[in-house]
């Protein structure tokens, strides 16, 4: 399933520069796996060493915190956009 | 501005500015370290930058710093930079007020507020963070300035923006406090209201300032933002007579300010500024949001973001970003945290006036009401000197409290009228 992921500024350098990247899978881990393979030195940046989501690092698919929607098994659809932002302080 | 707001009064003024400079980051995660600049993430591992200070700087003694003007800057030596700030020079220094009626409720040896609902300019604590941050951005040059907010930020960036004289951009979820939204607006700031919750304004704002080049004072600024927060632990060991109460209750939203009262507790311990324990850290938030409270409760290191559902707007960030480091800080100081019902820290806002003479937002009564509860449990003991952290005024979420309050009896303008008030009052 094709879908788009948004990256911050300080990722993008790791892919060539591009801040939105076209990604294939079935679910958000699918989808994260696809770019990494294409750009490994992304890895590290998104996922720890046990394939999880940094605690720091938020990912929203269409604007809902994956950790509502069922984490990095959250299926995705066609046009999804999975956006990767670092967290923020308290307001 | 000149230098000589920041000194004593007497202090003469320089003749030319000193250089100023934000200090270089380092990453709390992996350590890699970084040259000064509006980031707050590390491009190694994404994990949060704070300020790197210099271990051999010279540090003032308790004589020296009694000596400065009443601001946050008697601090200076612990804040993230080099030479004189240039802005924002008279926030900070809020009373501490002993609270004997209150100790007495709760069954505790002595109890103070740390009274930050009467914070110089805009009437939270809010104007501690915003100092450090809008000096940062004054470092960088950047002409704008903004922050996602809940409300109490937006005041303040809206304010000192205003006096700094810098555009402001200023994002709130929609359906802020009216008080909120006005004392944001008299700014003349650029304010939007975004649908959805602050996780969702939060979310807007990184993608912002990481569009636009513009200093989002809790977002790209945030490692020299959240400096700003231990000023609060810095006063209250001085204003104790330089030493430690034995626990400290304070609200929890992103979980910044526990986080920074711990660091800014350990400076002064290690400075030599007090002697003996850090005090236990208690951490309060509301019911309807408290993933920090969860977190404490049931250990571990994964935060369970929430939907925050509480009237307590100031505190609802379901997804807080401190959360770890607070819980962590609240567990090595042996302290606890507890969560309390809207009804709840409305009668902690009501006990909080009555006994001290304070009127506190509803993280105020968050505070309070959570302070019932840990006594309540032991958490809180019959010795201890406990300070609460009061970070809101009142008169911002008057609707919290509106139904809650007896209504006024109206009379005629007659002597008898009041006799006759004054007997019901005293059957």
């Amino acid at each position: 399933m094709p879908l788009t992921i948004s990256l911050p500024s300080i990722l993008a350098r790791l892919a060539d520069g591009n801040r939105a990247l076209d990604a294939s899978g079935a679910t958000v881990a699918e989808a994260v796996a696809d770019v990494t393979r294409r750009f490994p030195s992304l890895a590290p940046r998104l996922v720890d060493e046990h394939g999880e989501p940094y605690p720091f690092v938020t990912y929203y698919l269409n604007d809902e915190d994956i950790r509502f929607a069922g984490g990095f098994g959250a299926t995705v659809r066609d046009g999804d956009e999975l956006t990767i932002v670092s967290a923020v302080a308290g307001g | 501005m000149t230098a000589s707001l920041f000194d004593a009064p007497s202090s003469p003024s320089p003749a030319t500015p000193s250089p100023f400079d934000a200090l270089p980051l380092i990453c709390s995660n992996c350590g890699a370290r970084f040259e000064p600049e509006p980031s707050a993430i590390c491009s190694s591992c994404l994990g949060p930058l704070v300020p790197e200070y210099d271990p051999h700087r010279t540090l003032p003694d308790r004589d020296t710093i009694a000596h400065r003007a009443p601001s946050l800057w008697r601090y200076r030596e612990w804040l993230p930079f080099a030479g004189t700030p240039t802005l924002s020079p008279d926030s900070g220094f809020t009373p501490l007020l002993e609270a004997p009626a209150l100790a007495r409720r709760l069954g505790v040896a002595r109890l103070w507020i740390k009274n930050d609902a009467v914070s110089h300019p805009t009437l939270s604590f809010k104007d501690r963070v915003v100092s450090t941050a809008i000096n940062a951005a004054r470092a960088f040059s950047l002409d704008v300035i903004g922050c996602a907010s809940t409300g109490n930020l937006a005041n303040a960036v809206a304010a000192h923006a205003a006096r700094a004289g810098l555009d402001a951009w200023i994002f709130i979820p929609h359906d802020l406090e009216p008080a909120k939204v006005m004392g944001t607006s008299v700014y003349a700031p650029k304010l939007v209201r975004v649908r959805g919750t602050y996780d969702d304004v939060n979310r807007l704002c990184a993608q912002v300032a990481d569009s636009f080049g513009w200093g989002l004072v809790n977002v790209n600024l945030r490692a020299y933002y959240g400096e700003g927060s231990k000023t609060m632990a810095f006063e209250i060991i001085e204003q104790l007579g330089w030493r430690a109460p034995t626990a400290i209750v304070a609200p929890m939203a992103g979980g910044a300010l526990v986080t920074k009262l711990h660091r800014g507790l350990r400076e002064f311990s290690d400075a030599g500024l007090y002697d003996g324990p850090l005090p236990r850290l208690h951490g309060a938030q509301a019911e309807g949001c408290a993933p920090i409270v969860r977190l404490v409760e049931r250990g571990g290191g994964r935060l369970e973001p929430e939907i925050p559902s509480t009237v307590a707007r100031s505190l609802a960030i379901g997804n807080p970003a401190d959360g770890l480091t607070a819980a962590r800080a609240i567990t090595e100081t042996n302290g606890w945290a507890a969560a309390v019902s809207d009804v709840e820290l409305v009668a902690g806002i009501r006990l909080l006036a009555e006994t001290t003479g304070i009127f506190a937002e509803t993280a105020g009564g968050v505070t309070t009401a959570a302070a019932v509860r840990l006594a309540a449990a032991g958490r809180l003991r019959p010795d201890d000197e406990v300070v609460l952290c009061i970070t809101g005024n009142g008169l911002k979420t008057l609707d919290a409290i509106a139904d809650s309050l007896p209504e006024a009896p109206v009379i005629a303008p007659r002597l008898s009228a009041v006799a006759a008030l004054v007997d019901a009052s005293a059957r």
